[in-house]
C-alpha cells in the first residue's frame, strides 16, 4: 500500500507540474499582435560598475532642449540637477546662465500678482503647457508625458527564462525602459499593407499595439551636435545617435543617483562578503566544541545507520 | 516568559536590585543565553532572526521615510520623488524600504514552508503556529498598504480592485469599503488612511512577534529530527551557539537585500508604478506584488467574485488548521517518505500559482490556476489527513545527539552547561 501510493505521488509530481505548464505555455503565444523586442543597446552605465557618459548626457540634453522639451515637461528634474555629481557635469555657472534663459512663473508678489522672472538653479524646468487639459488639447487629445520618472516607467516583458537571468550579477538586465525608448524614436515606419492608420495616431514598430499619438519627432541631421578640431560633428547625426542620446539622458534624469548607488552598493557588498566569511570562520569555531558542524539530519544520511 | 527555570545570577548590588523589582535580565537572559538549542537545527532555523532583522529595518527605514513623505493624493507621487532626489540618501532608504518588503516575504516563504516540511505546527506548537499565520496576515495587510502610497497607477489601481474585492463580504463589505475609501471611490481620503493603518499595523506586527517569541521558548524549537529534547547532549546553550550562527546567517541574507537595492532596485516592483495615478486610464495588466501572486491566482481563478474572495483568504486561513488537519504523529518530513513527496507536489503548485497569478485570466492560465487551486486545498483537506493515517515512517533516532552522530557514539566535550542542559529534559 505504502509502495504503490509513494510510486504514485512520485510519479504524479512532476507529471501534474509538466502538464500545467504545458497547458499554460499554449496560451502564452495567443495574446494581441505584440511589438516586437526593443533591440539591446550598449550602455555605458549598464552593470555593476556602470557610470554615466557626460559627453552623452550633454548630447542628451541638447536633444531634449532643442526638441523634446516643446512638447515633453521634465518637473521634477532642477537646473541644478545637471552640476551635480554622477551627471551631465555642467559647471555651477553654465548651470546659472543656463537656467537664466528661461522665464519661471513666480509669485504673488507684494501687489498679488503673478509675474514672470528669469530661472535659477534651484527652479525645476519649466512644463511647456500649463497644465494636462493644455498639453492634451494642443496635442491632438493626448498629454505628452512628463520626462521625469519615464525611462524607468517604461518597460517591456522580457519573459521565461530571461526574467530570471535579468536579476543576476553579470547577465543582470535592468535597462528595458532606455531600450524602449530608444527603439520608438527609431521605430516610425511605412504601416504594413492593408492597417488601418486612424488620424491623429501614426505607425510605429515598437509601441503597444502600434498606432501612437506621437508624431515622428525627430529625424537625421535635426540637431548641430558639437564639432571636432577637424570640424566633423563628435557623433553621427543620425536619429539613432540621437535617440541613444536623449534615453541616456532620461535615464539620468530618471535616476541622478545611480552612479552614487551604485559605487556605494559595490562597497556594501564587498564589506558585507568579508564580514560574512569572518562570522563563518567564528561560528566554525565556536561550533567546534559541540564535535564539528553540526547538520540537519538527512534521510539519505540516516539509512547509513 | 521562561518555561525552563532562571540561570541568571545577579552580581552587582544594582542588577540585585532590579533584578528583585523587575527580573527583564532574568528573562534575556533565560530566552538568548542560556536557552537550549536543539544541536542539530538546519540553517533553515535561522530565518526567525533573519525576520526579525527585516522588521527592524522596515520600521527604522519606515520611520525615516515617512519623515519626507507626503500622504496625500495630489502630493504623494512627488514627495517620494522628492525622497528620491532632495532627500540626502533617500533613494536608500525608499529602495532598502521598498525592497525590504520583498526581501521579508522571501523570509517569511522560506521560514513557513519550513515549518510545514518539519512539521513544526504539531503539538506542542500550535499556538505559536497560528501566532506566526497572525503575523504572516498583518504582514499582507501591511505590505498592501505600503504598495499603494507612492500613488503611482499600480498603487491607485491596486488599492482598487482590492477594496472593491472586499465589497464583495455579504452585509459588511460595503461598509468595510466605504471606511478604506473614506468616501466613493479611491481617493485622497483613502492614502491618508492607507498611511495612517501602514503606520499602525507594524507595531502591531511587533507586538505579535513578542507572542511568537514568547511561545516559542515556552515550548522549545522543533528541530529537523522533529524529537524533543531528551537529555543536556541533545542542545547547546543559545549564547553563543545559535547567536553565531544567526548573525553569520542574516549577514549572509544581507548580501541578496543590498544586491537588490543598489544593483536591481526596480526589478521587483512594476513600471507602471512610475507613472503618477489616473483614474481615467485603467494600466493593460494590474498585477500585485509577486509574493501575493499565489493568492491572486486563486482569487482568479474563481468565476464568482464572491467566492474567489472566500477561497483567497481560505487559502491563508486553512494553514492555521494544519495542526489538526495533519493526522501523523510525526513531526519531520525526512521521516515520512509519502507525505514527504506530497509536500514537494504542493511547493511546485504553491510555485505554479505564483506565476499564474502574472500571467493575464485567460484561456489555459484560468484551467491551470483552477487545477492548482483544488490541489492546493486538497493538500490540506485530503492529502494532509489521508496520508498521515496510511503512511509508514521510518524509524526515528533515539535522540537528537544519536540524529547527529549515528547510535551508540558519544560526542566528547558538548559544551553545554549543566543548568541549562538539565532544563529541557522535562519537555516533550
Amino acid at each position: 500500500m505504502t509502495i504503490s501510493l509513494s510510486i504514485l505521488a512520485r510519479r504524479a509530481g512532476p507529471l501534474l507540474a509538466a502538464s500545467l505548464l504545458a497547458l499554460s505555455l499554449g496560451t502564452a503565444a495567443s495574446g494581441a499582435a505584440e511589438a516586437p523586442q526593443p533591440p539591446r543597446q550598449k550602455w555605458s552605465f549598464a552593470g555593476a560598475l556602470g557610470t554615466f557618459d557626460q559627453a552623452q548626457l550633454q548630447r542628451g540634453f541638447q536633444v531634449y532642449k532643442e526638441v523634446c522639451s516643446a512638447c515633453h515637461s521634465m518637473t521634477l528634474v532642477r537646473f541644478r540637477n545637471l552640476a551635480e555629481p554622477g551627471g551631465p557635469g555642467y559647471s555651477a555657472n553654465q548651470v546659472k546662465a543656463l537656467a537664466a534663459t528661461y522665464q519661471v512663473k513666480d509669485g504673488p508678489n507684494d501687489s498679488g500678482e503673478m509675474f514672470e522672472r528669469p530661472g535659477r538653479p534651484a527652479d525645476a524646468f519649466p512644463a511647456p503647457f500649463p497644465n494636462d487639459k493644455a498639453a492634451a488639447a494642443a496635442n491632438g487629445g493626448k498629454a505628452p508625458p512628463d520626462f521625469s520618472v519615464l525611462a524607468k516607467a517604461r518597460t517591456y516583458e522580457r519573459g521565461f527564462p530571461w526574467f530570471v537571468t535579468d536579476v543576476m550579477p553579470f547577465v543582470g538586465y535592468s535597462e528595458q525602459g532606455v531600450d524602449y525608448i530608444h527603439a520608438l524614436l527609431v521605430g516610425y515606419e511605412e504601416a504594413p499593407k492593408g492597417m488601418d492608420v486612424p488620424e491623429g495616431t501614426h505607425y510605429n514598430k515598437y509601441y503597444p499595439g502600434h498606432l501612437i499619438a506621437m508624431p515622428n519627432p525627430i529625424s537625421d541631421g535635426q540637431v548641430t551636435y558639437p564639432k571636432t578640431d577637424k570640424g566633423e560633428p563628435v557623433v553621427p547625426e543620425t536619429v539613432d545617435q540621437y535617440a541613444k542620446d536623449v534615453a541616456a539622458f532620461m535615464a539620468w534624469a530618471a535616476e541622478p543617483h545611480m552612479v552614487a548607488r551604485k559605487a556605494l552598493g559595490f562597497r556594501v557588498i564587498l564589506f558585507l562578503i568579508v564580514l560574512s566569511a569572518l562570522l563563518y570562520y567564528v561560528k566554525k569555531r565556536i561550533w567546534a566544541d559541540v564535535g564539528g558542524e553540526v547538520h540537519g539530519l538527512q534521510p539519505e544520511l540516516h539509512k547509513a545507520y | 516568559m521562561s518555561a525552563h527555570g532562571n540561570t541568571y545570577v545577579p552580581k552587582s548590588r544594582l542588577a540585585k536590585w532590579f533584578e528583585s523589582r523587575l527580573p527583564i535580565a532574568g528573562l534575556v537572559h533565560s530566552s538568548f543565553i542560556a536557552y537550549p538549542v536543539p544541536r542539530n537545527l538546519n540553517y533553515f532555523w535561522t530565518f526567525g532572526a533573519i525576520l526579525s532583522a527585516m522588521l527592524g529595518v522596515q520600521i527604522i527605514t519606515g520611520v525615516w521615510l515617512a519623515m519626507h513623505y507626503e500622504p496625500s493624493a495630489a502630493g504623494a507621487f512627488n514627495s517620494v520623488e522628492h525622497i528620491m532626489r532632495d532627500v540626502n540618501y533617500g533613494w536608500l532608504l525608499r529602495y532598502a524600504h521598498a525592497n525590504g518588503a520583498s526581501m521579508f516575504f522571501v523570509a517569511v516563504y522560506v521560514h513557513i514552508f519550513r515549518a510545514l516540511y518539519y512539521g513544526s505546527y504539531k503539538a506542542p506548537r500550535e499556538v505559536l503556529y497560528i501566532l506566526g499565520v497572525v503575523i504572516y496576515l498583518l504582514m499582507m495587510a501591511t505590505a498592501f498598504l505600503g504598495y499603494t502610497l507612492p500613488w503611482g497607477q499600480m498603487s491607485f489601481w491596486g488599492a482598487t480592485v482590492i477594496t472593491n474585492i472586499l465589497a464583495a463580504i455579504p452585509v459588511v463589505g460595503d461598509t468595510i469599503q466605504s471606511l478604506l475609501w473614506g468616501g466613493y471611490s479611491v481617493g485622497n481620503p483613502t492614502v491618508n488612511r492607507f498611511f495612517s493603518l501602514h503606520y499602525l499595523l507594524p507595531w502591531m506586527i511587533a507586538g505579535v512577534v513578542v507572542l511568537h517569541v514568547w511561545a516559542l521558548h515556552v515550548t522549545g524549537q522543533n528541530n529537523p529530527a522533529g524529537i524533543p529534547i531528551k537529555s543536556g547532549k541533545d542542545a547547546v546553550p543559545f549564547t553563543p551557539y545559535a547567536t553565531v550562527k544567526d548573525v553569520f546567517a542574516t549577514v549572509a541574507f544581507m548580501i541578496l537585500f543590498a544586491w537588490f537595492i543598489f544593483f536591481q532596485p526596480n526589478y521587483l516592483g512594476h513600471a507602471d508604478n512610475y507613472v503618477p495615478a489616473n483614474p481615467a486610464v485603467t494600466p493593460a495588466h494590474i498585477v500585485p506584488e509577486w509574493y501575493f501572486l499565489p493568492f491572486y491566482a486563486i482569487l482568479r481563478a474563481v468565476p464568482d467574485k464572491l467566492g474567489g474572495v472566500i477561497l483567497m483568504f481560505g487559502a491563508v486561513m486553512i494553514l492555521a488548521l494544519a495542526p489538526w488537519l495533519d493526522t501523523s504523529r510525526i513531526r519531520s518530513c525526512n521521516y515520512r517518505p509519502i507525505y514527504r513527496q506530497f509536500f514537494w507536489v504542493f511547493f511546485a503548485v504553491c510555485i505554479i500559482l505564483g506565476w499564474l497569478g502574472a500571467k493575464p485570466p485567460e484561456g489555459g492560465y484560468v484551467i491551470a490556476a483552477r487545477v492548482c487551486t483544488f490541489y492546493y486545498f486538497a493538500h490540506f483537506l485530503i492529502v494532509m489527513p489521508l496520508v498521515g493515517l496510511f503512511e509508514t515512517p521510518k524509524a526515528l533516532p533515539g535522540s537528537i545527539l544519536e540524529s547527529v552522530t549515528g547510535p551508540g557514539k558519544q560526542v566528547s566535550g558538548s559544551g553545554v552547561p549543566a543548568g541549562a542542559a538539565a532544563a529541557p529534559s522535562t519537555k516533550g
